[in-house]
């Protein structure tokens, strides 16, 4: 293969660039900036009043959870016996209150939040990534190859997922990794779904078929016209995975499955604050409301980008 | 080329021609396209075939633009895509340069494209809504040649711009930025960005409007002049093709019915098919189209695909049928100004079109 000489490219260039060009002030004139899909339905959603407060919510949430818990004098696997099952109180530094044996609830329930969210962001990565190249890949052959990976896909999926994650915690013993894999090992099926099914009917699309035809291989048509095209529903998907996988931890928490002492979850300062909740009412409450908060946030801003990203809404 | 391809080489020489010299680029031989699919359930599978091109042979000559036209189904598209390597042939050879482009493994198949390239119907669809119109053209260069320096890459992207009419600085722009026409304009210049020999445009005017149309049509014209491209037109009326074609090939169900020099074609048409298109074409002027009044009697549904009519596939819609079409397979035989046709009795029918 030999470039075109150069020449050639040059004079293809020139040609006609001569004053009674009817272009020539045109071609003068800067490029112009396109507005991306992207960028439209980036607009779109700042315009989503409750996507908008939701996402600032979220950032002031993962913020706090970061930095918060260095705020306060207190450390979350401190006992503090003067103050044991204490009320909220600012005098006494325990802003939410403390629980049954005195740990601040306060800088708990933060800290519980950097584990629920890391669940959260962590899983639905892992599913992200193993689901939609998984998806791609069976979606762009098809054929046989499609038969076979979306078979191997049901059948972990008629796997009961607690048995599945009973089985993990006898097999390799409690641990936090293992909710990671387990949670992301069932919620990648989903979206190898959703991906195959658009890859499906992005790979018919005459864009592919032009970029068949101009030579590209199977791999930059998956990443350059497959992969983008499918960013949307994803991204939607995504945002709507992640309120449920700290649902599903939390719930596995709850079971007792879970994080364990000294680390917590929102799900298991729920379950403990449940025990408490005659006597001490703000040990349920405090870590009870963050997750609410925060599954909210995550449903608003999805909804929010299913609306954005919506192809029939745009023109 | 070869010895072969001589006499007919000459026998052509004498109609007026886009090039000078008439070596045919492209050979095909024989092709079919074969579509199968499984009916039925678990215990009782039948398979039927669809022939979607069945035996389909022609040559195009360098500079040279051949129509290609039928109704929906008839099997256009999917000679132009089995052409362009993108559906595998059951049968048939398709040889571009003398080297048959159905045998070459994908990696060489890929070489080749530089040279062959295409255009589809739908403006919109055929460019990805993510990418830029700069990316778009740049693309087959991209694929090309990988280690093109960027500036020359933007400095042929805006070249190939010019040359199709759109503005330059519209480079970054996106598709859904651009009205359809416009959409074309870069299908097109993605098309010619590689410098090919051979465009394949696969009704890229059909989903435009008329004035549209036209000027996609002169611009595909103008661009084949200066270049000296070979095009292949597909269209499923014969009023567009007319425009730009030197000969015209006219399909129905995936067979050849006629293969003919463009005002061969349109002033006495040899298969009832093609005069039955023609009379199709509708005219403007409601007094003449009255005044006219021709029967249009290309009624009816084409036949199911998966069941093709014995014979010549045409007769069930066909007037002048006797009992020999509904029982032999018409080949394409060559007759009158060298044109060809595949019809029992084309020689002892009158089809001319008054004035054409």
């Amino acid at each position: 293969m030999q470039l075109p000489p150069k020449e050639t490219l040059l004079a293809m260039a020139a040609t006609e660039t001569a004053d009674d060009d009817p272009f020539a002030a045109a071609l003068a004139q800067e490029p112009v900036r396109g507005r991306s899909l992207w960028s439209d339905a980036w607009h779109r959603l700042l315009k989503n009043r409750a996507a908008v407060t939701s996402g600032v919510i979220m950032i002031v949430m993962v913020l706090m959870v970061i930095f918060g818990p260095m705020l306060s004098e207190w450390s979350g696997d401190y006992t503090d016996w003067d103050h044991t099952a204490a009320p909220p109180s600012l005098e006494t530094g325990h802003w939410f209150g403390t629980d049954a044996v005195g740990r601040d609830i306060f800088v708990r329930t933060l800290e519980g939040g950097r584990i629920s969210l890391l669940v959260g962001v962590v899983a639905t990565l892992v599913s992200l990534i193993i689901g939609v190249s998984y998806g791609a890949i069976a979606g762009y052959y098809g054929g046989s190859t499609d038969k076979l990976m979306m078979r191997i896909v049901d059948i972990i999926y008629a796997l009961p997922f607690m048995f599945f994650v009973i089985l993990l915690m006898v097999v390799f013993g409690r641990n936090i990794l293992l909710i990671f894999v387990a949670i992301g090992a069932v919620n990648w099926l989903d979206m190898a779904r959703i991906v195959r099914g658009q890859t499906l009917g992005l790979k018919n699309t005459e864009y592919v078929e032009a970029a068949r035809a101009c030579g590209v291989g199977h791999w930059a048509i998956i990443r350059r016209h497959i992969v983008p095209n499918l960013i949307g529903v994803v991204m939607v998907y995504v945002t709507l995975t992640i309120p449920q996988v700290i649902l599903v931890e939390s719930f596995l928490s709850f079971l007792g499955l879970g994080v364990q002492e000294p680390m917590s979850s929102w799900g298991a300062l729920v379950n403990d604050g449940a025990q408490d909740m005659e006597s001490a009412p703000w040990t349920l409450a405090f870590p009870a409301a963050f997750l609410t908060i925060t599954l909210y946030c995550f449903n608003y801003i999805g909804d929010g980008m299913r609306d954005a990203l919506d192809p029939k809404d745009k023109s | 080329m070869n010895a072969a391809a001589k006499p007919q080489a000459k026998g052509q020489a004498k109609t007026e021609a886009a090039a000078p010299e008439r070596k045919p680029v492209l050979r095909v031989q024989d092709l079919s396209v074969h579509f199968s699919d499984h009916v039925g359930h678990l215990f009782s599978r039948t398979t039927r075939t669809l022939k979607a091109v069945e035996g389909i042979s022609f040559e195009l000559y360098g500079g040279e633009t051949l129509g290609i036209v039928g109704e929906s189904g008839s099997g256009k598209s999917t000679l132009a895509r089995a052409i362009l390597g993108l559906v595998k042939p059951r049968r048939g050879r398709v040889l571009w340069m003398g080297e048959d482009l159905v045998q070459l493994e994908e990696e060489e198949m890929r070489a080749r494209r530089k040279d062959i390239q295409v255009v589809f119907q739908d403006p919109v669809a055929s460019l990805n809504p993510r990418m830029t119109a700069g990316d778009i053209i740049a693309e087959p260069l991209r694929t090309f040649y990988p280690h093109m320096a960027n500036l020359q890459v933007q400095e042929r992207t805006r070249g190939m711009m010019k040359m199709v009419g759109l503005l330059p600085n519209q480079i970054n722009r996106y598709p859904h930025e651009f009205s359809g026409g416009q959409c074309q304009r870069i299908s097109i210049a993605r098309s010619l960005v590689l410098n090919p020999k051979l465009i394949i445009c696969d009704e890229p005017v059909s989903a435009l409007d008329v004035s549209i149309q036209a000027q996609i049509v002169n611009l595909l014209r103008s661009l084949q002049k200066k270049l000296g491209l070979s095009l292949i037109f597909i269209a499923h009326d014969l009023s567009v093709v007319r425009h730009i074609s030197d000969r015209i090939l006219v399909m129905y169900m995936g067979r050849a019915m006629e293969l003919a020099q463009r005002d061969d074609l349109y002033r006495k048409p040899l298969h009832p098919y093609t005069n039955a298109l023609i009379k199709s074409v509708p005219i403007p002027d409601p007094d003449l189209a009255h005044a006219a009044r021709r029967e249009n009697w290309l009624t009816g549904d084409m036949p199911s695909p998966f069941n093709p009519p014995p014979g010549c596939v045409f007769h069930t819609r066909c007037p002048y049928a006797v009992n020999r079409c509904h029982a032999d397979i018409p080949a394409l035989r060559r007759l009158e100004h060298g044109d060809w046709a595949a019809c029992h009795r084309a020689e002892g029918l009158d089809l001319s079109v008054g004035d054409g």
